[in-house]
């Protein structure tokens, strides 16, 4: 059975964000692309489901401009994904379009026994792709997960919630699981797996000829700003004790905050 | 007039902080207001949400609701929704609207802007503000339908009013969706802290590499006891083992903007600063004069983590008890 992996390209977390001159994204020259670091755990996850035969295929599947979609996903390929499938789309697509269009290509596969993404994409944070994903496809989904079993049908997970709880979720499968940091240890791309990944085909899928369009874009993120600068830090001089005791008296005084 | 629906998340038959201030944005709008609350206990909501102007509650006081199921939610919640068609939808970024909203918005084929900052209503308008690239810069969301607009707010962005007055409230069902679920909840294994989660919390007390061991956590606990914080960490200690990822703060931990942030032997890797950094007050405490926390900081103590925090939790106690 086939496991889809849905994947995003992101500016590493060391990037220093430069707004882009119409103020409606950021300015992309010199960014640094990488893996979204939890759909590495995705990617993980998918290929130990192959290599413990609880899937056959692993398929690789991320939207985006096409240059950068592929390096991301021959990533996903020299990490051991089977296949990959890029749909070439324009910068700033919204969370709405993006899992329609997953879920419009992910069908035009045939069957599938499980879709794993990551439980967020450290750009814009929105968390939102894996459960609309999940409710176009009609399956259920269960997010922040960082524990799988599997089981013929079904799979049985834990979601991280508040305070260190615990949820155990069984779910009927097809389903869409987001991962969690903890899941498991993401492997390096071998240097056999990144020869081999170079001569595999990626498959290219325009958005527009997909059961979707720029036309059901819902939101669009504008008027970008810098965040103000802080005042200057007031270092406070004197020993431990001494800065310690003016520290609890400008809290409580001067910034009103205990 | 156009309609405004809350969310309203509740514990011990109390209205949550968080829903507390979505149901004062409203209020202040003018707006017509309705509240979804759902679980056990929820009719005992309507004299609390009429205080809070609310003119229609939609209840569903069923214990098939006390446990968060994405599947029962997104139909209970998506069928109120799509029936009522409201202009805005707003919720809180707690675990549950984080997860509930977007499958919301798919079904109802809605806008959605998660973890929300700013909210302004006025004037029949809606205006939000969100951090992007966890906090390294902010944007506002543009609604390009007409259709519903999901608003998932983080919780203490905005202001709580008191009750005032009392609506005469109207009060409908709710019911449990029928039929067979493909989500079954088996067991909830309830973790060690009974604080509040980092998202939440108003203050919060975080360890670095300079806290030396797991164990002198222990340190940053007893702090966050006096000051009725939650601990959270650096990614280098997660990374470490130390403490579990849900402590992580940082671009890929959780992003927080609590009223006090102080920072205990963490330098200031730039995705910590990017996480932490929309705090109102943030106190570092780093061996390092040239630490880059120091440059996110409102207040600053060159010196030993392990001697400081000790000494904050004493004379914390002092001046708070």
């Amino acid at each position: 059975m086939k496991v889809f992996v849905c994947i995003k390209q992101v500016p590493d977390t060391e990037t220093k964000i430069k707004i882009r001159g119409d103020g409606n994204g950021i300015d992309t020259a010199g960014v640094k692309w990488v893996m979204n670091p939890y759909d590495e755990f995705a990617v993980e996850e998918a290929i130990k489901m192959r290599e413990s035969g609880k899937a056959t295929q692993v398929i690789a599947i991320s939207l985006g401009p096409k240059a950068r979609v592929n390096e991301t996903l021959r990533t996903a390929l020299a990490m051991g994904a089977d296949e990959a499938i890029a749909i070439d789309a324009g910068e700033d697509l919204d969370s709405y379009t993006t899992a329609k269009a997953l879920a419009a290509a992910i069908r035009a596969e045939g069957e599938f026994k499980m879709i794993l993404t990551g439980k967020q994409a450290i750009d814009d944070n929105q968390s939102a792709v894996s459960q609309m994903l999940a409710e176009f496809l009609g399956v259920p989904h269960a997010t922040v997960i960082s524990k799988i079993e599997y089981a013929d049908s079904q799979v049985t997970v834990e979601r991280e919630v508040e305070g260190g709880t615990r949820e155990v979720i069984q779910l009927t499968l097809p389903a869409v699981v987001g991962a969690n940091k903890g899941l498991n240890a993401p492997r390096y791309a071998s240097l056999p797996g990144i020869m081999k990944a170079k001569k595999k085909t990626i498959k290219e899928i325009a958005i527009n000829t997909l059961d979707t369009g720029d036309g059901d874009v819902r939101t669009q993120f504008v008027g970008f700003q810098l965040p103000p600068d802080k005042p200057a830090v007031k270092m406070i001089p004197g020993d431990a004790a001494a800065a310690t005791a003016q520290l609890a008296k400008l809290l409580r005084e001067e910034a009103k905050v205990i | 007039m156009s309609t405004i629906t809350v969310f309203a998340e509740f514990a011990n038959g109390q209205l949550k902080k968080s829903a507390l201030e979505l149901l004062t944005a409203a209020r202040a709008s003018g707006q017509k207001i309705q509240a979804i609350a759902l679980g056990s206990g929820a009719k005992g909501l309507v004299d609390q949400l009429a205080q809070y102007g609310v003119d229609e509650a939609y209840l569903g006081d069923n214990a098939a609701f006390d446990q968060y199921n994405p599947e029962v939610f997104s139909k209970a919640v998506g069928d109120v929704l799509a029936a009522q068609k409201p202009a805005t939808v707003l919720a809180a970024s707690t675990m549950l609207g984080r997860d509930l909203f977007p499958r919301i918005a798919a079904r109802l084929k809605a806008g959605i802007a998660s973890d929300c900052t700013e909210l302004n209503l006025a004037g029949g308008e809606l205006k939000v503000r969100r951090p992007m690239y966890a906090g390294k810069c902010t944007a506002g969301v543009n609604f390009k339908s007409s259709d519903t607009r999901i608003i998932v707010m983080r919780p203490n962005q905005l202001p709580t009013g008191q009750p005032e007055g009392k609506k005469s409230t109207q009060v409908h069902d709710v019911a449990a969706p029928a039929g067979d679920l493909k989500t079954l909840i088996k067991q909830v294994v309830k973790g060690a802290s009974s604080k509040l989660d980092l998202s939440e919390a108003n203050i919060i007390v975080s360890g670095g590499r300079g806290m030396k061991e797991p164990a002198n956590f222990k340190m940053l606990e007893e702090l966050a006891d006096v000051l009725g914080a939650t601990v959270g960490a650096s990614r280098a200690v997660v990374d470490a083992g130390w403490v579990p990822h849900n402590m992580q703060v940082g671009q890929t931990g959780k992003t927080v903007a609590p009223t006090l942030y102080i920072a205990a032997g963490i330098s200031g890797a730039i995705q910590h600063l990017a996480g932490m950094s929309g705090s109102k007050v943030i106190v570092a405490i780093n061996k390092d004069a040239n630490a880059p926390i120091f440059q996110k900081a409102t207040y600053g103590i060159v010196g030993d983590a392990l001697e400081v925090v000790p000494l904050m939790t004493a004379e914390f106690k002092k001046l708070l008890h």
